[in-house]
């Protein structure tokens, strides 16, 4: 079953034509990759199907439920999680107390949200610093930390924006291997990302945009030998 | 009711939109800059009314003619403002900011209730008195110059920010700070210069209102709330959007005030802001 | 520290720190037998001033710190209370303990009004709404015959004292314990809050309201809840001290002095923290009143004067309040720094 389908969705701010007539469809379990250059329209594509922007064009399938013009929490309700581009830690509070905002939820014991989100913080080998302030942890603890508020939720389909963004090298085969284990959980992930290696790596469809159209979809080998996609990424590939 | 009568309004409040437009655009300045509402421009207004009565009662000056040591007083106090509380919570949270310039927006009111009792005070026979009377009309000399000088200080602050090197080192400040200081543009000093000019503005009407109001310690609160509305209504950071607003703004105070009833003034400005916020947030010519 | 997750789950929830529950014993017990101590009257006024003051704060802190919404016109809330018990009992001679009940029922269904429409607007245009909102609360109830226009509601004093009536003319012992079992009970009930799942969704919204959106938590629904329980919490005290000082005016209960000195008072005391509204108070109405006793006349503005100064202040060198001086500021879980 496709746990998503996109039909057809534009949007455009003022002249920019963000996301011009884009389709695509997810199956469920696999990880979608999202690729194209800066302004291509991938956050703006997020940001649609999580409803924090509402489509001018175009339908949004979840579960095959239409989710058009549904809030944001509704749709997270409904199982769709996701990161930020530009992380969002809540700053004042503690690792902890942030993922157990995302437990709440769905829990609403607050012990059994602590030991929930406990675990989450676990799966992304942050155990040590679960006391300590959003803001003093690094770019990398902070990535971890949206990816466990998020997964807090016990979403369906996860929406990540950019995980390996802004993070030192060493950081990003742990993050890696943290999204394959999250595959094996059963979510869906669909995930934005700059570094081609990476995306040809963990992603089982891959979909490429360009200036807000999308230019490709297919597996891994079928978009690395794509003209279109190697026009568009000329002089601007991530070397590993 | 006779169309004299709202003709009468209509002109009573397009003088006094003129008045808003001014002291609205001193506040769209200071948050188009920082992206602060000093909630103490009422107060500020305040003071150069009392800066105009006491070089009136000190000193004999008229004050047409203090005009421009009031703007002197009053942009030094800007400066200080910024240099004294601004500077140290631009980077603050909204509620910190909020805070501070509310802080002393209370300070500066009882400073002067304290200073100088909550008494009424007002310039007796000031060189602007008297009516002016076309056809049925009857124009408050003050009123009319109070406002014309206004609309004047208005465009020259329009020429100023638009048209002169200075003005467009703001302008780019206010758009993006960090491209401004790579250009060379100090961004604290214009900070600064914005709260003097803010506050300039403020001190022209201050002291062309001196002619023909009452002056007391509370009132640059109405004033104030006005001015919210007006930025509100015209769009934050919008100068030319102050214009219009505060001309709407004088005019729904005035013809409501006759139509319906004038101590409810205020509830029909305040609906004016619901309906801008809720339906228009951006304003008529807005940034944000 | 341990990392095992085992050691994690078999950790408190909350961290409960026995200096702090055996101070917050003593004080109550302190303050239950303080009458029978000294009943001085001056003494008794200055603690139900502080009581009271201490609730208002509370009430300012759930919507601004507990869900960063800035309401610069709180006082509305206890101009309402206030009026609609007054109201009811000359109008109608209920007792004031069932138009306590009506009067927070009253606040409550006015915020839920208020609060859906202008929730929705951000820091600023909701601070400016809330200034107009407070102003024009004053100005109506200035001129509505029904509750006494400009001169208000003034309340017939009865013969002695009545609990029937809520007067009590022979001191204030019973306004002392009035008072202070409501200041216990809004506490207690904020101190809950601030643990429930309510109040962790509340500060999600407070410090970044995009986020806690995509955590399923519907931003504007937790505004309004906030915005609710405040009024609900600001009646009460409002139709109390209409009971107390039996004069009701547009003047006194629609001041905007109310709705500064709440602000200031958890500002000073520790925003966001059930804590700071009482430390902020214990600091700020005993000077208060006595600058009332030394100053005369021209104590209020001498009042209003030194608190803008000590906001400005505030705001500039510790926004979070002097709780956050305290070794012990993080009163409900230890976190490390």
């Amino acid at each position: 079953m496709n746990i998503l389908s996109v039909k057809n969705i534009s949007k455009s701010f003022g002249g920019i034509h963000a996301n011009s007539d884009i389709s695509f469809d997810v199956p469920q379990g696999t990880i979608l990759g999202v690729i194209g250059p800066n302004g291509a329209g991938k956050s703006t594509l997020f940001d649609l199907i999580t409803g924090y922007t509402k489509p001018d064009q175009g339908e949004v399938y979840y579960k095959e439920k239409n989710i058009f013009g549904l809030r944001p929490d509704i749709i997270s309700n409904l199982g769709v999680g996701r990161t930020f581009q530009k992380l969002k830690p809540f700053a004042d509070q503690t690792l902890l107390e942030n993922v157990m905002i995302g437990s709440f939820a769905k829990e609403s014991n607050i012990t059994k949200a602590r030991n929930a989100a406990l675990e989450i913080i676990e799966f992304v080998d942050l155990i040590e610093k679960r006391h300590h302030f959003a803001r003093e942890l690094s770019t990398g603890q902070r990535k971890r930390l949206e990816l466990a508020r998020a997964m807090a939720t016990k979403p369906d389909l996860l929406l990540m924006d950019e995980v390996t963004g802004g993070v030192d090298q060493k950081t990003i085969p742990g993050l890696v291997e943290l999204v394959k284990k999250l595959k094996k959980t059963g979510v869906t992930i669909i995930t934005i990302e700059h570094n081609i290696n990476i995306i040809m790596d963990i992603s089982d469809n891959i979909l490429a945009l360009d200036q807000g159209k999308k230019i490709a979809y297919g597996i891994p080998k079928e978009i690395q030998n794509n003209k279109q996609v190697i026009d568009a990424y000329l002089g601007t590939v991530d070397a590993a | 009711m006779t169309s004299e009568i709202i003709l009468q309004a209509v002109i009573s409040g397009l003088l006094m939109g003129l008045i808003y437009a001014l002291i609205a655009a001193g506040l769209s300045l200071i948050f188009g800059l920082m992206e602060i509402v000093n909630f103490a421009h009422g107060e500020h207004l305040m003071l150069s009314m009392f800066s105009s009565f006491w070089l009136w009662t000190l000193l004999g000056l008229d004050p047409i003619f203090s005009i421009p040591i009031t703007i002197a007083i009053l942009a030094v106090s800007g400066i200080l403002t910024h240099y004294f509380l601004i500077r140290y919570i631009l980077k603050a949270k909204m509620l910190v900011q909020i805070c501070a310039t509310f802080g002393l927006s209370i300070f500066i009111r009882s400073f002067a209730q304290f200073l100088w009792t909550p008494d009424f005070r007002n310039v007796k026979d000031p060189i602007l008195s008297g009516r002016i009377e076309i056809g049925n009309i009857f124009i408050g000399q003050p009123q009319l110059y109070a406002s014309l000088i206004c609309l004047v200080a208005f465009f020259l602050l329009y020429l100023f920010v638009n048209k002169t090197e200075t003005g467009l080192a703001l302008q780019a400040t206010a758009q993006d700070r960090q491209a401004a200081e790579i250009l060379g543009i100090p961004s604290d000093k214009m900070f600064a210069l914005g709260w003097a000019i803010g506050l300039g503005c403020v001190a022209v009407a201050g002291v062309m209102l001196s002619n023909y109001f009452f002056i007391f310690p509370d009132v640059g609160v109405n004033f104030a709330l006005f001015a919210f509305v007006a930025v509100a209504l015209g769009g934050f950071g919008s100068i030319i959007g102050c214009l219009y607003a505060g001309i709407i703004i004088g005019l729904v105070e005035s013809v409501g005030g006759l139509l319906i009833d004038p101590s409810f003034k205020l509830l029909y400005v305040f609906a004016i802001y619901l309906a801008v916020v809720i339906w228009k947030p951006q304003g008529m010519f807005g940034r944000y | 520290m341990n990392s095992s997750l085992e050691t994690a789950k078999l950790e408190p929830v909350w961290n409960t720190n026995k200096k702090v529950v055996f101070s917050v014993v003593g004080l109550l017990i302190g303050l239950l037998l303080f009458p029978l101590v000294d009943p001085n009257t001056f003494y008794l006024h200055l603690m139900i001033m502080i009581f009271m003051h201490a609730v208002m704060a509370q009430s300012w802190n759930v919507i601004a710190g507990f869900s960063g919404q800035i309401s610069l016109g709180h006082g509305a809330f206890f101009g309402i209370g206030a009026y609609t018990s007054s109201f009811f009992f000359v109008e109608y001679e209920l007792t004031p303990w069932i138009g306590i009940l009506i009067g927070i029922l009253f606040s409550g269904i006015i915020a839920a009004f208020i609060g859906a429409v202008v929730l929705r607007l951000s820091g600023h245009y909701f601070a400016i709404a809330t200034l107009l909102i407070a102003i024009s609360f004053q100005v109506v109830f200035q001129r509505w015959e029904l509750v006494g226009a400009a001169s208000g509601i003034w309340i017939p004093l009865t013969e002695g004292s009545s609990w029937i009536k809520l007067q009590f003319h022979d001191g204030k012992t019973e306004y002392y314990y009035i008072f202070l079992i409501l200041f216990v009970f809004i506490y207690f009930l904020t101190w809950m809050l601030s643990r429930s799942k309510i109040g962790f969704r509340l500060r999600a919204v407070r410090d970044d309201p995009q986020a806690a959106s995509s955590l399923g938590i519907n931003v504007s629904k937790y505004k309004i809840i906030a915005y609710v329980i405040s009024a609900i919490i600001m009646a009460p005290i409002g139709s109390l001290f209409a009971q107390y000082i039996l004069i009701i005016d547009p003047d006194r209960m629609f001041n905007i002095e109310i709705s500064i000195i709440v602000l200031l008072i958890t500002v000073l005391g520790g925003i966001g923290n059930v804590w700071g509204p009482l430390l902020g108070t214990a600091i700020l109405i005993p000077i208060s009143e006595y600058s009332r006793i030394y100053f005369g006349g021209t104590g209020g503005a001498v009042d209003l004067m030194i608190y803008g100064v000590i906001l400005m202040l505030i705001c500039i060198f510790r926004p979070a309040g002097l709780i956050s001086l305290l070794p012990l500021h993080i009163l409900e879980r230890e976190k490390q720094r």
